[in-house]
């Protein structure tokens, strides 16, 4: 008998030692804060995050727990309360978003696709609460959504792949076949090929947003068919080591990734939520916000090209420079015709552009993409 | 020259297999001893993590490698703790400690995230050996950590087979009544095995973080410790075995990447889906099952015959 209560004291023991351990942190920044703003307390409006996954995950949860702090930093008068991290999609995200209001936040961030149904049930009843969409495409008074035009970046990138291949053959390591994916290798061809038509780009699945070794072998068998320039959709850097083990280049993605391969990295396409989560909380505070589609492009700052690397010339730069300033000017964007898919068919006639409908439901590749999309 | 095709993938099936390799070895000599240790993923992860923090303070890779093999022995040191001190529920323990253990290693990761490693395992060249057409390539231009890992596969087999030691370990593991009664230490046995078990476990996470792909991030095992586990049962607890199955685990990824990358020269291979060929091991590993469960009447075929029950004195 008594052995099992010694089993269930060990048990505990560990449970306990997890808990202090993360609670830790937090309790210590909370407790710090309310020392300070005491008197200021019942004024301050609460806003609370959900991530996917760990905020540690270097990569997608990552970009959006950089922006929570920038955000903590830049807007005065609100309490941003601890990310809660690792969360379900689907069902159960009601309860933890119902238990976030309960808790009395103001302003609710829910930074997956999975969470919609979710949050606009619970946004349906509380109507004095603000709900922030991220991917999404539900919209209640009370409810927005936002998203980044990343393909952008991915096209300025491409540029830079395009000019700095030699072997005309570029590698790009893809998590799934979905449309998010596809439009970026898209996006990112039509860059490749829009300074170098000769190029083409290589395609491998992987199944995975997130297996370093995984990732870093995929993008071996590209390096090995002659890529000498690897892309990646993918969350970890594990491409990127690929490609300088190999003394080859990549285009990284989500967060500056040259710290991982400083001979490498030439650039990739980066997420930045800072700027417009600080200034969505302040719109709210003034009064000013109204419930909308958002769909930020690379004029807005929510999406950007990470630092370039050493090697990157200064006419390439200029380049990208150029087209960028169309992009931001309105003049043009990415999927302005003509283009053709990868079987010769013509998908968007001269002067024409896809609209934001078709560019979400992308299924098919463009001229120039080697590779095929998995089909159930 | 350009190195044929078939040896690239080799070569990276060596690489891929080898956290696995570790793995299972850890896990051999745990089941061997009659101890199912499901706490694999877990210690790979604190082992991961702690080899990473170390060799980031100390900028010395092998300070990682002890760091992650002391972690793996500690989380394994609970689950002996748990599963032959207090013959509790060798699953219930084993799954408690990998979510233990993925939760810890997130923990302590916290401050690490993003930051590269200053002291990675890198490729050395072992003379003579590398020089053999095709198999010097495959086996012998890796990390120092590879080499190891043939060492060890040597080792744990003569222990296992050849030693008294070996004999008893595999006593305590089949009959452990018996054992006792033959004045074999049975519980000291199994805490020496589940621990030395773990700390190879942990040395499979180290390999991941310190020379597979440096780097710390969260979960980064990707269910490998589970993948460990099934090749555990593919290897039919033998390590000369587990080191053809790691290789084999740990390369079906990679041809699969080379068949989309090759894309038209892959020919007739073209058409078989990516996704397809992820789930072979894990069919051969069901279908070894089916064979081990049903040869196991007729003849002896390996599984421990106390495999995951708990052995109590005083219950003679």
């Amino acid at each position: 008998m008594y052995k099992k209560v010694l089993a269930l004291i060990t048990v505990l023991l560990m449970a306990v030692a997890v808990f202090a351990g993360c609670g830790g942190g937090a309790d210590k920044a909370s407790s710090g804060q309310q020392g300070e703003d005491k008197s200021q307390e019942a004024e301050k409006t609460k806003v609370a995050f959900i991530y996917v996954g760990p905020a540690g995950d270097a990569g997608w949860s990552y970009a959006h727990d950089l922006g929570r702090k920038y955000l903590e930093e830049n807007v005065s008068g609100i309490e941003v309360t601890p990310p809660l991290e690792s969360v379900p999609e689907g069902a159960d995200a009601e309860q933890v978003i119902e238990n976030l209001v309960q808790k009395g936040n103001k302003i609710i961030f829910a930074t997956s696709f999975g969470y919609m149904d979710a949050m606009e049930k619970v946004a349906k009843k509380h109507p004095d609460v603000t709900f922030l969409h991220c991917s999404g495409y539900k919209v209640l008074d009370n409810m927005g959504t936002y998203f980044g035009r990343i393909y952008q970046p991915r096209y300025l990138s491409g540029i830079v792949a395009g000019k700095t291949t030699k072997s005309n053959t570029i590698g790009y390591v893809a998590a799934f076949p979905i449309p998010e994916v596809v439009r970026g290798i898209n996006a990112f061809t039509l860059g490749v090929r829009s300074v170098n038509p000769d190029a083409k780009v290589k395609v491998v699945w992987t199944n995975t947003w997130y297996d370093p070794a995984k990732e870093k072998d995929a993008a071996k068998s590209l390096l090995e068919q002659g890529a000498d320039v690897v892309a990646q959709h993918q969350d970890t850097p594990g491409p990127m080591q690929a490609a300088e083990e190999a003394g080859k280049f990549g285009v990284s993605y989500n967060s500056d990734m040259r710290q991982f391969a400083p001979k490498a990295v030439l650039t990739g396409p980066v997420w930045n939520w800072g700027p417009y989560y600080a200034e969505t909380v302040q719109a709210i505070l003034d009064g000013t916000w109204k419930s909308e589609q958002y769909w930020g492009p690379i004029g807005d700052g929510i999406v950007d090209l990470a630092p370039y690397g050493d090697m990157v010339t200064d006419d390439v730069k200029a380049l990208v420079d150029a087209k960028e300033r169309e992009i931001v000017d309105g003049t043009w964007d990415v999927f302005t015709g003509p283009i053709k898919d990868n079987t010769g068919k013509e998908r968007v006639a001269a002067g024409a552009k896809l609209t934001d409908q078709e560019m979400l439901e992308m299924l098919w590749f463009v001229e120039g993409v080697d590779g095929i999309i998995p089909q159930e | 020259m350009k190195d044929p095709l078939i040896v690239v993938l080799l070569s990276t099936a060596v690489i891929a297999g080898t956290p696995l390799l570790f793995a299972a070895l850890g896990e051999i000599l745990s089941e061997r001893a009659g101890v199912l240790n499901l706490g694999v993923e877990g210690m790979m992860l604190v082992g991961a993590v702690s080899g990473y923090i170390a060799t980031v303070q100390s900028g010395n890779h092998w300070v990682g490698v002890i760091a992650a093999l002391g972690a793996g022995g500690m989380m394994a040191a609970i689950h002996a703790f748990l599963s032959v001190t207090l013959r509790a529920n060798q699953v219930v323990s084993g799954l408690a400690l990998t979510i233990f253990g993925t939760g810890l290693s997130a923990f302590l990761g916290k401050g690490y995230i993003g930051r590269p490693v200053p002291d990675v395992f890198k490729p050395v060249e072992i003379p003579v050996l590398s020089r053999i057409p095709y198999a010097g390539k495959i086996l012998f231009e890796h990390d120092s950590l590879v080499y190891l890992s043939f060492l060890l596969v040597i080792m744990i087999w003569i222990i296992v087979f050849k030693t008294r030691w070996g004999l008893n370990l595999r006593a305590v593991g089949e009959n452990p009544a018996a054992a006792d009664s033959m004045g074999i230490p049975v519980y000291l046995t199994r805490y020496l095995c589940v621990i030395s078990g773990g700390m190879l476990a942990g040395l499979g996470g180290a390999y991941l973080s310190l020379a597979y792909a440096p780097t710390w991030v969260e979960n980064m095992t990707s269910g490998r410790g589970w993948i460990a586990v099934a090749l555990v049962i593919f290897a039919v607890w033998h390590p000369g075995k587990a080191i053809v199955g790691a290789y084999i685990f740990g390369g079906v990824d990679s041809l699969g990447f080379h068949i989309q990358a090759m894309g038209d020269k892959a020919l007739f291979l073209k058409d078989v889906s990516p996704f397809f060929l992820q789930m072979l091991p894990y069919i051969l590993t069901i279908i070894v099952l089916i064979i081990v469960t049903s040869e196991t009447k007729k003849r002896r075929v390996g599984t421990p015959a106390s495999l995951g029950l708990p052995y109590d004195r005083e219950e003679r």
